[in-house]
């Protein structure tokens, strides 16, 4: 029987694998939810906070922080988030891809760019492709904690006090819903302008003092912007895996069904060729 | 109509109150704040304290915060607390009291000075809210 016994070990090989994607679907399916409930339980405050940063750049403040000053540009701080494993599909080339986009259009204006990368895959990305990564964080684990991001975040808030880069902005991808994760690049400091909808001019009472203030308050709102970030990216990659085992599951089972074919055709032309071999045998007689 | 404010409160793990108050009052570095409609701009961060909320019809609830910021724009208050708390664990909050007390009194000479205090008004703060708490539920 020709080939018979080939095709049957590799079906018997197939369905391991399918059943191993589609244990990773589950697993996937299942950690999305925890995923998506931290997401939604930071969401609030990120969103306030991000409003109130919003008036805070509009207000014309006789006290200009050195966060909130746009300066010429020629050094800039991309924070970068990625996961830490892979197995989820396009989530984190897409990511990279419009990072690298992004970056590229900043150095042919000739300016230089710093990376913050968060997570496995963004750290041994830009190892292999280079680029001037002055922080990384490793393993971020599949509940990410505010604490853990502080350090990085530390790094290119230092370097933007220090005048060393003049933006950071954050990219991330954006769940969209379970099947669109959309990567999104958004600028962090110093903070964008809202169309005035107000004409007059006015500014906060401060207390205490606003640089005093400011510092914390700016501190405060990037370590929630990152973290939702995180958490975000998190929910992503647990919704892209489960999609692209899904698929993974469902292209073994085609797979199958097609070697099952070749097996039984196979299988018959050998039992058609011992019978007429039999036949002819037997007319010779 | 009574003048109302619309007021937001949310801590890093929820969302607490929002909806639309008659005053808030909240606990800044700088002494303690009221606010209500029409109020100037203000930003100011908290220290560890009650935020009393007093609504439309004169109920009132009240929040333990250990920390945050405030926003304050004519017709939004935003607040951002650090953590927030419903409720407050008494016993907890006595021994925490007790505990920087004796740490400050007895002074061993590695004592983090700043940090003990900190402890000590964050523990006095909670049992502050307690009371508020207590008051506010029995009117």
């Amino acid at each position: 029987m020709a080939g018979g016994k080939e095709v049957r070990t590799k079906i018997a090989s197939i369905k391991s694998t399918q059943k191993i994607t589609s244990a990773m679907e589950m697993v996937a399916a299942s950690k999305m939810r925890k995923a998506q409930d931290r997401m939604a339980l930071g969401r609030p405050y990120a969103s306030r906070i991000r409003a109130v940063l919003g008036h805070v750049a509009n207000a014309s403040a006789e006290y200009q922080h050195v966060y909130l000053q746009e300066r010429e540009v020629k050094r800039v701080g991309y924070i970068l988030v990625s996961t830490d494993r892979g197995l989820c599909g396009g989530l984190n080339i897409n990511v990279f891809k419009a990072a690298i986009r992004d970056m590229q259009s900043w150095s042919k204006q000739g300016v230089g760019v710093d990376i913050c990368a968060i997570g496995n895959k963004a750290v041994s990305f830009f190892k292999n492709i280079g680029g001037n990564v002055v922080a990384a964080l490793r393993d971020v684990g599949d509940a990410p904690e505010e604490a853990q991001l502080r350090g990085p975040i530390k790094v290119m808030i230092d370097r933007l006090a220090a005048g060393e880069i003049d933006r950071l902005y954050l990219v991330s991808n954006e769940f969209v819903n379970t099947m669109t994760q959309k990567p999104q690049i958004r600028q962090l400091l110093p903070l964008q302008k809202e169309e005035d909808e107000q004409q007059h001019q006015w500014d906060y009472l401060y207390e205490p003092e606003a640089v005093e203030l400011l510092d914390g308050l700016l501190v405060s709102y990037i370590r929630s912007q990152v973290y939702q970030a995180v958490v975000e990216n998190k929910a992503c990659e647990q919704a892209a895996r489960m999609i692209a085992m899904k698929s993974a599951t469902d292209n073994a089972g085609e797979l199958i069904d097609a070697l099952q074919l070749v097996y039984n055709k196979a299988r018959q032309a050998a039992i058609t060729q011992e019978l007429s071999e039999i036949v002819g045998g037997a007319a010779a007689v | 109509m009574a003048m109302t404010v619309h007021c937001d409160i949310v801590s890093a793990e929820e969302s607490l109150f929002s909806g639309l108050v008659k005053m808030v009052v909240v606990s800044g570095v700088e002494g303690e704040i009221g606010i209500t409609y029409g109020h100037a701009p203000l930003l100011t961060a908290l220290k560890p304290g009650p935020v009393r909320i007093i609504k439309d019809g004169g109920e009132e609830e009240v929040y333990f915060l250990s920390g945050g910021y405030v926003e304050i724009q004519p017709n939004v208050v935003t607040v951002l607390a650090d953590t927030a708390e419903r409720e407050i664990d008494e016993e907890a909050a006595r021994k925490a009291r007790e505990e920087a007390e004796h740490a400050l009194r007895s002074a061993p000479a590695d004592i983090d000075y700043a940090r003990v205090s900190a402890q000590l008004a964050e523990a006095e703060a909670r049992l502050r809210t307690m009371q508020a708490i207590r008051k506010a539920a029995g009117k």
